[in-house]
């Protein structure tokens, strides 16, 4: 019988060299005479072992990596196709610690099945989401969405269920469901390895939320920096189509949804859902002003559910095991699981789903082995370019968002940067407000010129120049930024920037205030 | 890789996405994809098929970082400079990859910074063309290079 061997083609694992390696095995294969199925799907998320490459065993997936071309030879000589020894061996996949220890939800199938192959999909408890759902009514799916404690997991943590229901009672001709894939936070790589090994559970997700609301066309907006995303969508869809999970008359129900994939232009302001929505209608992304709610007007004018690649991926397992199932995991109003994301300075990076709850120390030590570098981590910055940087001494507060809010933090998308003692926050401070400068859409003028004051007061800060004064006018400013930009661009850039000063003072020059959060914070209007 | 301005082709790539709703990025990027660049002599051809003005076609290709409207080197290198890359020496990797190509002949070589690749736990990430490389020491750019052949 033919040997099924996995190399993955997720993104992390190309830029390791898993073409490469792909080839070499099947060369190799072929020069002994062996009969092997060689098998590309999604990364299993250790992205320090990529390229990982997997043996279907009697016992299961033997692992083994990381492996470069070089190895190949070496492997098949000790059996490897059989599961035999070697010293890149790690033994059986699933008994893992990294992987043991997590909850997958979202992330069930990624990794294990061909992202491509809709019976892999099927066996995998694919599609039992959306044929439930299909003989349901729209409000009860919307209920059960709700029920779940489903909240959106871009970042605003809004309740999906909610806007669900705003989407499906308001009337209108036309109506269109929207994925968020514009992931461009620093330190998170979710939605590209979920749409890159397993795009059809977001087509599934999609078309879920489309029976909900009334819809009949969706689109992803997709960043232009994940070429390979978009061509995984767009095979997938093709292929769903086909076999009647798409289209005028989704299996036989008589229902219809189309779904086409929009690329995105190096935008990234364009993840801020309106924005989204203006550069999806053909213009430049600038910000809308709410109201009206994109759930009320949305594209062209039509109501439109707007939500993330992973919040969509999730109604799947929601409809197929029901919203008590997802809501058991957590803690307090954050249910279910989020996929975090380990990445920097870390020695064991890659992806983590757990339910919330689980703490930065866990994440960062029991997964993550401590830094690269092995020097002592410094600061940890959470939830993208626009979230706080965290001392030591809040590493313990569980990932919850309420506890995030508590600590003038955000948990975000839910990426984790890790930074050693040779970080200098006040560099990073300034990064920050260069990249808001960089990115801003320039529709409001706090974060349009506050964003480039911010640099230059930054600069000064650095260089020792302008006294305790400028300390005074940099917190000005983030104040204005903070209470005064129209969307979390300017809105949240003032997070990283004072968290590092008020955790970080030395670096800035000063000594600690004791402050931990600004005078006139109101606590997560953004988020 | 870039060609030449072709009127016709233009025409062919518009009136394909024309009829989609907001066909403007979808034309760009197919346009781009052709050329290598947005010509700047295709921006009235675009602006008058989809009954645009040319200061809102111009405002939309210069939004967006990803569109050009010049002609690329033949080598487009971006390098991540978003945080967790930073966290692993992307800084220095940007400034030995400045020297390296300062050597190199002109139009061979375009350095690009980028905000995140998505590769954040293998950083520093760098993305030649459309081809991913992780973990990027200054050892391997200059390997990275060395590949890509004609150094003069």
């Amino acid at each position: 019988m033919s040997v099924r061997i996995f190399v993955p083609r997720d993104s992390a694992a190309l830029a390791l060299g898993a073409d490469a390696v792909a080839q070499a095995i099947l060369a190799e294969a072929e020069r002994r005479k062996l009969d092997i199925t060689l098998v590309r799907n999604g990364s299993r998320g250790m992205l320090w072992l990529e390229p990982l490459v997997e043996v279907q065993t009697e016992k299961g997936r033997v692992a083994y990596g990381p492996v470069s071309p070089g190895h190949v030879t070496a492997l098949f000589d000790a059996n490897f196709h059989q599961g035999g020894k070697h010293a890149l061996g790690l033994g059986l996949t699933e008994q893992l610690a990294y992987l043991k220890k997590q909850e997958r939800l979202t992330f069930a199938r990624v990794g294990i099945t061909d992202p491509l192959s809709l019976d892999d999909y099927a066996e995998h408890e694919g599609f039992r989401g959306l044929r439930k759902a299909l003989a349901m009514q729209a409000a009860d799916i919307v209920q059960q969405v709700t029920d779940s404690g489903l909240r959106g997991r871009g970042g605003a943590a809004f309740p999906a269920g909610i806007k669900w229901k705003t989407v499906l009672n308001t009337t209108a001709m036309q109506k269109y469901i929207v994925c968020n894939a514009d992931e461009g936070d620093s330190g998170t790589f979710s939605d590209r390895m979920l749409m890159e090994g397993d795009p059809f559970v977001l087509i599934e997700g999609m078309t879920i939320a489309a029976l909900a609301v009334g819809a009949t066309q969706g689109y992803i907006y997709v960043r232009s920096e994940y070429p390979h995303s978009i061509s995984v969508l767009n095979e997938a869809i093709g292929i769903a189509r086909k076999a009647g999970y798409l289209g005028a008359n989704i299996l036989n129900s008589g229902k219809r949804f189309e779904l086409e994939v929009r690329r995105a232009a190096g935008s990234y302001v364009c993840g801020e859902e309106t924005a989204m929505l203006e550069s999806l209608e053909g213009k430049r992304g600038i910000v809308r002003a709410k109201p009206p709610l994109p759930a009320i007007a949305g594209l062209f004018g039509k109501p439109t559910v707007i939500n993330n690649v992973i919040s969509l991926a999730s109604v799947p397992v929601i409809m197929a095991r029901g919203a008590d199932f997802y809501k058991n995991y957590g803690v307090g109003r954050s249910h279910g699981t989020l996929p975090f994301q380990l990445a920097g300075n870390i020695k064991q990076g890659g992806l983590i789903e757990k339910a919330f709850g689980v703490t930065l120390r866990e994440l960062m030590y029991d997964f993550g082995g401590g830094s690269a570098s092995g020097r002592p981590i410094k600061a940890v910055q959470v939830g993208g370019p626009l979230g706080a940087y965290l001392p030591e001494s809040q590493w313990d507060t569980p990932l919850d968002y309420e506890a995030y809010a508590a600590l003038w933090a955000v948990l975000g998308h839910g990426g984790i940067v890790v930074h050693d003692d040779s970080a200098d926050l006040a560099k990073l401070a300034r990064y920050a407000m260069k990249f808001c400068a960089i990115e801003s859409c320039g529709k409001c003028t706090p974060c349009r010129i506050g964003a480039t004051r911010g640099v230059e007061v930054m600069d000064k800060i650095i260089a020792g120049q302008g006294g305790p004064g400028q300390i005074e006018l940099l917190r000005d400013l983030c104040d204005t930024m903070l209470n005064g930009s129209m969307c979390a661009m300017g809105g949240m850039t003032p997070y990283p920037v004072l968290s590092a000063l008020n955790h970080f003072p030395q670096d800035f020059g000063i000594k600690g205030s004791g402050r931990v959060k600004p005078d006139t914070a109101t606590g997560g209007q953004h988020a | 890789m870039s060609l030449d301005y072709d009127n016709q082709q233009v025409d062919f790539i518009i009136a394909a996405q024309q009829n989609r709703p907001g066909a403007l990025l979808p034309i760009l990027h197919d346009i781009q994809d052709t050329f290598g660049y947005i010509p700047p002599d295709s921006v009235a051809q675009i602006a008058s098929a989809l009954n645009l003005s040319r200061a809102e076609v111009h405002g939309v290709i210069t939004f967006y970082h990803h569109f050009r409207t010049t002609p690329p080197a033949r080598h487009t290198i971006q390098i991540c400079c978003a945080e967790a890359c930073q966290s692993m020496g992307a800084q220095q990797l940007v400034e030995h990859a400045g020297k390296k190509l300062a050597g190199r002949k002109q139009g061979d070589c375009e350095l690009q910074p980028v905000y995140c690749l998505g590769l954040c736990a293998i950083s520093p990430a760098v993305m030649i063309g459309e081809e991913l490389h992780a973990r990027v020491t200054p050892e391997k750019f200059d390997a990275l290079l060395e590949n890509l052949g004609d150094k003069s």
